[in-house]
């Protein structure tokens, strides 16, 4: 088993004493005592143990260090608050504008702004509010009100972001740990679903944006992981006139400027899945198989009639999407498989894809209530309608009344009468800490009133993002 | 990359109402500034985890540790009887347990704590604790609590005038009720205590405290130990907002129990689920009232009965509850009046101090009578407001029993309305809404008046300890502690005017419990105006020695010493600051002082619920413009102007950063941060994935705080500045007015709205429906 080997604050890194079923986090902090990366919730969510991870061919993105497993990096270069000043202890651009705005208090999530501000910068994005919003997203900050971290990104256009090293990050191993604890890192197809089989107790592991909340919360130490994010076939992605294809390893950052191009509405959805944090790592497939009935993408997929690739050792087959979940938390994921790609048709003239979040965060929320419609038009006629639902059901569902109530009728406000019986024919939601059952079925009809109103051209703004 | 932060190389004098930066500013970005879990352990150090109750209400028929014990790497493991003192942190009442002795109370009650070698053996080791729980019958709501009386203190009444025989004369009566939520602190540095065990049962604690003399009595207590031999320190936190006033008793005096029960320094450093599950927050309130109303809508009688969710003990209830009690006239005269505070009972975290400390509540309570009444009458909120204000010369006197001598509440509304144009901004809401039926926008004020002095005149009180040394440079220290809020810097410019040298010869350290004694918490928004005072008081008995060194050294009446910008002057000969040091210590004089001070004039009859527990008021006024979706409850925040009286502001770059911050803070409590308990008592809300604080998108993108210019406190506090740490949350009381106002605008003119807080989707949504008749 080899070294996990990185480059670190731009020193090369071989490692090798600690399991591989090690945070990052708890590497940073507890090997190297650099303590200026925080855990703050140790769920990705609060951002406070940001830092910055760069690929040879890649730029610096931003992730959460509490839920990557140390070999996760193997290959990469990591950079920490610690390394961003210069070595003759000047400060880099982002801490200095965090000083000049006075956008420190208790400091505690500084460092991990800090990072996120860096990866902002070196994106080279306009520091515009929507798009200072998106990179922040991921950081929690309770002293301030952010009025001055926004401030701080604002100072940034024009400062010159810092070059990836390359020392220490060019070789790459695809096995870590020992007999106790092992991680793989296939770099081919073939290899990986070998092992998949070979192991068929192993975490498949994607960008663990999920599974390393049952290292940090429940204290689980897989006795093997098996990464996909190495396949090169996985991390394909075809564009044709007929569809998009993203492989299992393609992360929601990746995919987020084809589903602009072919989907903006779901791009706009995917952009409210976690952070920027999250989406680096995080992958359309790992969202699949997660199978939660609260998972944003899958309505997604299953609206847009996606084909779900899956492959093993022993061949491969297709399924629809609505068919891949099987239950709460299930899938029809056999011993063995993996999910290869995911084949999303394009939209047909006089269809239209449009997806719903309803949260009580903007940003980085679980949804109380997730809808995506596939909707076809014709002279004013709703001629074809595919509705699903998250947060509705103990899976993601079909709304199955509600589009026999809808199709075929005119498609105006004034058909949707009897859209909040067809709702409840349709669901049986729960009360929880998100919303009360109540709120979640009104809100589900109203979702389809909003529909109306956006794809038959009210001039008045029917969504807050409209204003 | 190691080299040591720049130090500050300005030259002026940077000294009282400077905008100086926040002294850990550099050590925050870096990553330097250094938090408890970051401090190096000795070699020997264990680290330690809780075991929480699974139950809200349960007998412990008996805890088996043996399984923990038996986990590698697992040293210690205690409960209730491990104690060796007494079982006991209560900051105010007794019998208030740092373990659950043989009764858990809620979902999340600590009832057994165990040390390993390692964080991850010492939490294995805790999940394999068993406890034999025998459930007991739960009263989970403030309704139930009511309905069987169960207090965890005495109510409190305060009455002024006749309010039966007034409200009986009123031509109008009103009644309502009202529902705020809790509110999780989210600190973003968790609950964390280091216990290292000394000589003859000595104990050094560092503690992510705001009053480490509260953690020294504890810890004291809870080992049977004299408190000279605890000693208390901390040097910052990361966040705290009142969840660490006396919330971080628990973590460290169950951190000091494992170390004294092991021999060997222990870190307790609570896994952010557990401390959402295990310590206090803001006191949700159920409020009920009676108003008798004029058909101007002068309030002329009020019975209002505010009942808190206290939790399972009182900890610091009932002081909220007087807090809650002393703002609900907010700036309103309230001719006849009985205001009746309840600390119910429930099976769930005890509740605790949050900014505003019952404050927000009351002021809560009052605005949403405003609001009613201003529906019902069909009058603008803001004219049922300036209708009710405080007069100068008469009708200026609170419920209980305090003038209102500083009352600028009328400049604060005015000069704000004109900034911000207020009826321009009206005309544009309400045409935005004549035309857009889905998305509907309102818009509201709030004034708002905070008392600045602890309710108890006891703890208003500070001690400080200045040292010069030979070079002219400064030692400071105070009872005050750091959490972000700047109260360091602060400080240290007090004696750096105080001498007249840069605030970088002033070396901050860190709050012992060893160097200044027996203080009050950080907290009630009093840190600068207690520690500044005291620093101050220190600062001057070591200039007035070193004038008179001064003074014969060159023969001219110490009268003419002259202090200024690093240099002190007798007539036309100078020595540096530092050469006077110099020179004192050659002479025998001594350059170490203590401080203290007392604030004057306050005083609080606990029975009567009277008196003047405030030194003074502190005035602000916001407005603020949201929009609301009337299919789905979603909402933003679009706008907010805000304007703060800081007094003559001591630091207005540290002041505008807690106007903001705590707006900000504020605007969470009343949207998006809801505290949900399921039906079996547990709280499923106990991390950021399922607790929704704001985020940045979530402040609004025009958003304007003003400190009041000119406008120096009539008291004589710090070089005239006031607090400003708490009364700004209230401020976000606009944000919640102004979505009532949104809902209010789907509906017939002078509909009642019914809306609670916080407005989640789930409360707007509904509040629309009900609004329109559904």
């Amino acid at each position: 088993m080899a070294p996990v080997r990185f480059s670190l604050n731009g020193r090369a890194v071989a490692e090798d004493r600690v399991p591989p079923t090690t945070t990052l986090l708890d590497y940073l902090r507890g090997t190297r005592r650099l303590t200026g990366t925080k855990e703050g919730c140790a769920e990705g969510d609060c951002g406070a143990c940001t830092v910055a991870v760069a690929r040879a061919d890649g730029g610096w993105q931003a992730v959460n260090a509490c839920l990557m497993l140390l070999p996760q990096v193997d290959g990469t270069a990591v950079v920490t608050v610690e390394g961003l000043a210069a070595t003759d202890g000047a400060l880099h651009p982002v801490q200095q504008a965090l000083v000049e705005a006075d956008a420190t208090q208790c400091g505690f999530c500084t460092p991990g702004f800090a990072m996120a501000m860096f990866a902002f910068q070196h994106g080279g994005e306009p520091p515009e509010d929507d798009r200072i919003h998106e990179a922040l997203a991921g950081n929690l900050c309770r002293c301030t009100g952010y009025r001055p971290i926004v401030d701080a990104c604002r100072r940034l256009a024009g400062t010159a972001p810092m070059p990836v090293p390359t020392a220490g990050i060019a070789a790459a191993s695809d096995a870590f740990g020992d007999d106790g604890h092992r991680f793989f890192a296939p770099s081919t197809l073939s290899g990986l679903t070998a092992l998949v089989e070979r192991y068929p107790d192993a975490w498949l592991l994607g960008g663990g944006t999920d599974l390393g909340l049952t290292v940090t919360k429940q204290r689980q130490r897989p006795t093997v992981v098996i990464s996909t994010a190495r396949v090169p076939e996985l991390k394909r992605i075809s564009v044709t006139d007929d569809a998009v294809e993203f492989g299992g390893a393609v992360t929601y950052t990746e995919a987020l400027p084809h589903l602009d191009a072919s989907f903006p509405s779901f791009a706009a959805l995917v952009r409210r899945i976690g952070s920027r944090q999250i989406r680096n790592l995080g992958t359309l497939a790992g969202n699949l198989a997660n199978a939660s009935p609260i998972g944003d993408t899958p309505p997604c997929l299953m609206a847009l009639d996606a084909e779900i690739v899956l492959g093993s050792a022993t061949g491969q087959r297709r399924i629809p999407a609505d068919r891949f979940i099987t239950g709460y938390r299930r899938t029809a994921l056999q011993p063995g498989e993996v999910i290869e790609a995911i084949r999303i048709p394009t939209l047909r003239a006089g269809e239209r894809f449009v997806a719903y979040k309803l949260s009580k965060r903007f940003d980085q929320d679980i949804s109380a209530v997730v809808a995506a419609f596939r909707v076809t038009t014709q002279d004013g006629a709703l001629t074809g309608l595919r509705a699903f639902y998250g947060g509705m059901a103990a899976t993601t569902a079909r709304a199955v009344a509600v589009e026999a109530a809808l199709t075929g009728r005119p498609w105006s406000a004034g058909s949707l009468a009897g859209i909040d019986a067809a709702i409840a024919q349709d669901f049986t939601p729960l009360d929880d800490q998100r919303a009360t059952a109540g709120y979640r079925l009104a809100a589900a009809a109203n979702l389809l009133r909003r529909l109306a109103a956006e794809t038959s051209h009210d001039p008045a703004p029917v969504r807050l993002e409209a204003l | 990359m190691n080299a040591p932060p720049p130090t500050p190389t300005g030259t002026a004098r940077r000294g009282a109402h400077a905008a100086v930066r926040h002294d850990s500013a550099v050590g925050h970005v870096t990553g330097r500034a250094v938090y408890l879990d970051d401090m190096p352990l000795p070699p020997n150090a264990l680290e330690a985890a809780l075991v929480l109750s699974t139950h809200p209400h349960a007998r412990l028929r008996g805890i088996d540790l043996s399984a923990a014990l038996a986990v590698p790497g697992v040293v210690a493991a205690i409960t209730a009887g491990d104690i060796p003192g007494r079982n006991d942190i209560g900051p105010i009442l007794r019998n208030e347990p740092a373990l659950a002795d043989g009764l858990a109370e809620y979902a999340g009650h600590p009832v057994a704590a165990v040390a390993a070698e390692t964080l991850e053996a010492a939490r294995e080791g805790a999940a394999r604790v068993v406890v034999d729980y025998e459930p007991l019958p739960t009263v989970l709501t403030v309704e139930e609590a009511l309905e069987h009386k169960l207090y965890v203190a005495p109510p409190q009444v305060m009455t002024r005038g006749d309010p039966d025989a007034a409200l009986a004369a009123a031509p109008i009566r009103l009644s309502g009720e009202v529902r705020c939520g809790g509110q999780d602190h989210f600190y973003l540095e968790g609950q964390i205590a280091i216990a290292i065990p000394g000589e003859d049962r000595d104990m050094q604690v560092y503690s992510s405290t705001q009053h480490p003399t509260e953690v020294q009595h504890g810890v004291a207590h809870l080992l049977g130990l004299p408190f000279n031999q605890v000693t208390v320190e901390v040097r910052r936190m990361g966040g705290a907002f009142g969840g660490k006033e006396s919330q971080a008793t628990i973590i460290a005096g169950i951190a000091a129990v494992l170390a004294a029960k092991s021999g060997r320094p222990v870190k307790l450093r609570l896994a952010r689920d557990d401390d959402m599950l295990a310590t206090g927050k803001r006191h949700p309130f159920l409020i009920r009232y009676d108003a008798g109303i004029d058909a101007k809508g002068r309030i002329l009688a009020l019975d209002m009965t505010l009942a808190a969710d206290a939790g399972n003990i009182a900890d610091l209830t009932p002081p909220v509850v007087t807090r809650a009690l002393c703002h609900v006239d907010n700036c309103y005269w309230l001719p006849h009046v009985r205001v009746t505070g309840l600390a119910c009972k429930t099976h769930k975290v005890s509740n605790t101090a949050f900014r505003g400390f019952g404050g927000p509540q009351g002021m809560l309570a009052i605005e949403a009578l405003v609001d009613d009444v201003a529906r019902h009458l069909r009058l603008p909120a803001d004219t049922v407001r300036a209708r009710n204000f405080y007069g100068i010369e008469r009708d200026n006197v609170t419920p209980y029993g305090m003038a209102v001598e500083d009352n600028i509440i009328a400049r604060v509304t005015g000069e704000l309305a004109r900034a911000v144009d207020l009826p321009g901004w009206r005309a544009a809401v309400d045409a935005f809404n004549a035309t857009s039926p889905v998305v509907r926008k309102g818009l509201a004020t709030v004034p708002v008046k905070f008392g600045i002095s602890f309710n108890l005149p006891t703890l208003n009180q500070a001690g400080a300890l200045v040292h010069v040394y030979t070079d002219g440079s400064v030692h400071l220290n105070h009872g005050g502690t750091e959490m972000g809020q700047g109260l360091f810097v602060k400080v240290a410019q007090v004696v750096a005017e105080a001498f007249s040298i840069d605030v970088s010869m002033i070396r901050i350290s860190a709050t012992s419990t060893g160097k200044v004694p027996n203080t009050s918490a950080t907290a009630a928004s009093s840190g600068s105006d207690l520690n500044g005072m005291a620093a101050l008081n220190a600062a001057e008995t070591i200039r007035g020695r070193m004038a008179e060194v001064m003074a014969e050294r060159f023969a001219v009446p110490v009268g003419e010493i002259v202090f200024d910008d690093g240099r002190v002057f007798a007539r036309n000969e100078s020595l540096a600051f530092g050469e006077l040091a110099q020179l004192c210590w050659s002479r025998r004089v001594s350059l170490s002082s203590t401080g203290f001070y007392r604030t004057p004039k306050i005083h609080w009859d606990a029975a009567t619920c009277t008196g003047r527990p405030f030194f003074y008021f502190t005035y602000g006024a916001a407005a603020a413009e949201v929009a609301i979706d009337t299919l789905t409850g979603e909402l933003r925040v679009l706008r907010a102007e805000l304007l703060q009286d800081c007094g003559a502001s001591l630091n207005p770059a540290i002041d505008l950063g807690q106007i903001e911050g705590a707006f900000v803070q504020g605007i969470g409590w009343l949207t998006s941060e809801e505290l949900w308990w399921d039906p079996s008592g547990a709280l499923r809300t106990h991390g950021p994935s399922t607790y929704k604080i704001p985020g940045s998108r979530d402040v609004p993108p025009v958003f304007n705080a003003r400190l009041l210019a000119d406008a120096p406190n009539r008291e004589a506090t710090v070089f005239r500045s006031k607090a400003v740490g708490e009364p700004p949350l209230m401020l976000a009381l606009s944000v919640w007015l102004a979505i009532r106002d949104a809902v209010a605008s789907v509906g017939p003119v002078g509909a009642k709205v019914d809306l609670d807080a916080p407005a989640t989707p789930t409360r707007v949504l509904a509040a629309v429906e009900r609004v329109r008749g559904r």
